[in-house]
């Protein structure tokens, strides 16, 4: 096997990594900035200038904590479920592509760890093994709160997946291809799927919201009625762990947004440049995506107040799966037409 | 009756029309408003930095009063503590020996004049039962301590010092309310 391809991958999966955490360190700042600023005050100002430094103080605070675990919990599975959580959100980001090939000592790298012919499947899968993390951290717990957001947490990430399919195959019949990069390249020249799927695009933001347990939708964590639900047990990094693994799939799944909806690396104008310049120009307009999306889903989340669970469930299971589902035959019959494959 | 305020509403439990089923259009009014205020002028006092203004009428830590010679305006004539609600004000009074005119307006004074201000509940009423205008609540605050003993103030705090004058005058006021 090629030593510079397996040095290229390692490194880039290095990177990728440090940048999901870093990303997820300063949303957590951003996050209550944000929240701050939409209830007219400050926000942290205290560690660094602005408060930049506030992410660090916060995660030495967190191992600092005394790492307690309950007499009657599983004590494996008590480590488990933090451990899965975090490393089904790290892993997703795997077959993001990031941007156009660089050429660096005169290699050409891609800017993707793993270009996988079906990607959008890889993604799907390893977010279904997410809901084990909440599951099995909740069980492991042995408490009636953390069993109750687990199992809030299972049904409505289940229920959500379906929709959150079903909206992606409409976008798989547009682009024609599994793997994320045939996805962008489609989408070259601001043939922008959001603007042929604005529906499409309305659901799966929604059911994006539900799988990543973010307001309106965090009843697994509800603290009112279950005194933070899955994690009431955790203390020290292991809820560090859980809380940060909610930011991580945040970053991912914005990422994925504007991979599925927004053209990816994609930007008005980019076939005026060439080389290492639409590279650097490619994923900054990546990037620019991404973020704007995660500042949509926090506004999101400082606007509308929780779900009702029995709300929850009807809007998944009667308005989104029928609403996708028609919106996918629509398609269907719209691509049917246009290539010709029923002819009146 | 004639409503107090402009601001009653109807309450009315009429099914929602379509368009409030869809919730979007109230979701992206939510949206337009949190937006706003994303904007607006924050109205937070960042505190050991900046102080609020306190109120003419502030009653904060007391102060013992001495007069423009410097001596002691206590008489200890108990008056304060007679008028304390929560009983916070103990004292004990002492006679004036030869050669201390000079600390001491009158011949009785107090030794001993003790507050507890984890009794005080900073009603004023000390200031205002006091005949020799000795007592005051002054605009500053009773700051944190970790032991219960040492909120008991004695005279080594309560009396003003005479290189560092406080200033009264805001709630020295002889007049009715009225005129204030």
């Amino acid at each position: 096997m090629d030593t510079g391809l397996l040095i290229e991958k390692l490194i880039l999966a290095i990177l990728l990594f440090v940048v999901s955490l870093g990303i997820a360190a300063y949303s957590t700042y951003f996050e209550r900035k944000l929240a701050a600023w939409i209830q007219d005050r400050v926000g942290p100002d205290r560690a660094g200038p602005f408060g930049i430094l506030q992410p660090i103080a916060d995660g030495v605070k967190m191992f600092m904590k005394e790492d307690f675990t309950p007499t009657n919990a599983d004590r494996w599975l008590f480590i488990l479920g933090p451990g899965i959580a975090m490393f089904t959100a790290l892993m997703t980001s795997a077959v993001i592509p990031w941007g156009t090939d660089i050429t660096l000592f005169g290699r050409t790298i891609a800017l993707q760890v793993a270009d996988l012919n079906i990607g959008i499947l890889f993604i799907f899968g390893i977010i279904s093994i997410g809901v084990y993390g909440i599951m099995i951290g909740g069980w492991a717990s042995n408490n009636k709160y953390s069993r109750f957001g687990a199992i809030r947490a299972s049904s409505q990430m289940i229920s959500y997946e379906l929709a959150m399919g079903i909206s992606a195959i409409t976008i798989i019949m547009l682009s024609g291809g599994l793997g994320l990069n045939d996805i962008v390249k489609a989408q070259h020249g601001m043939n922008w799927n959001i603007f042929y799927q604005p529906v499409c695009f309305l659901v799966f933001f929604i059911c994006a919201l539900a799988e990543t347990n973010r307001a309106p939708f965090d009843l697994p964590e509800c603290e009112s009625e279950l005194i933070g639900g899955y994690h009431t047990e955790y203390s020290s990094m292991k809820l560090g762990l859980f809380l940060f693994a909610e930011y991580v799939a945040m970053f991912v799944s914005s990422a994925l947004i504007s991979i599925l909806f927004f053209g990816g690396y994609n930007f008005p104008g980019m076939d005026s440049f060439s080389g290492n310049t639409l590279a650097i120009l490619s994923v900054a307009a990546f990037f620019t995506k991404t973020f704007l999306m995660i500042f949509l889903f926090m506004w999101i989340r400082w606007t509308i107040p929780r779900f009702r669970f029995d709300q929850l469930m009807h809007l998944g299971w009667k308005v989104l799966i029928p609403i996708s589902i028609i919106n996918m035959l629509v398609t269907g019959i719209v691509i049917a037409f246009n290539e010709g494959w029923i002819k009146f | 009756m004639e409503s107090l305020t402009n601001r009653k509403k109807v309450v009315s439990d009429k099914p929602m029309t379509f368009m409030e089923k869809l919730y979007l259009p109230a979701i992206f009014n939510g949206m337009f408003i949190t937006l706003k205020h994303m904007f607006k002028k924050n109205n937070t006092i960042k505190y050991p930095e900046e102080q609020r203004v306190f109120a003419p009428v502030y009653r904060g830590m007391h102060v013992l009063k001495r007069d423009e010679q410097g001596r002691e305006n206590c008489t200890a004539c108990g008056l304060c503590a007679v008028a304390c609600p929560a009983e916070a004000i103990t004292m004990v009074a002492g006679e004036r020996q030869k050669g201390e005119e000079g600390l001491y307006r009158e011949e009785k004074y107090a030794e001993i004049y003790e507050i507890n201000m984890l009794r005080c509940i900073f009603c004023g009423l000390c200031e205002e039962a006091c005949p020799k205008e000795a007592v005051f609540l002054t605009d500053r605050i009773v700051p944190t301590e970790f032991e219960r003993n040492e909120f008991i103030y004695g005279k080594d705090v309560l009396v003003e010092p005479l290189n560092d004058r406080i200033d009264v005058t805001k709630r020295q006021h002889t007049g009715t309310r009225s005129e204030i």
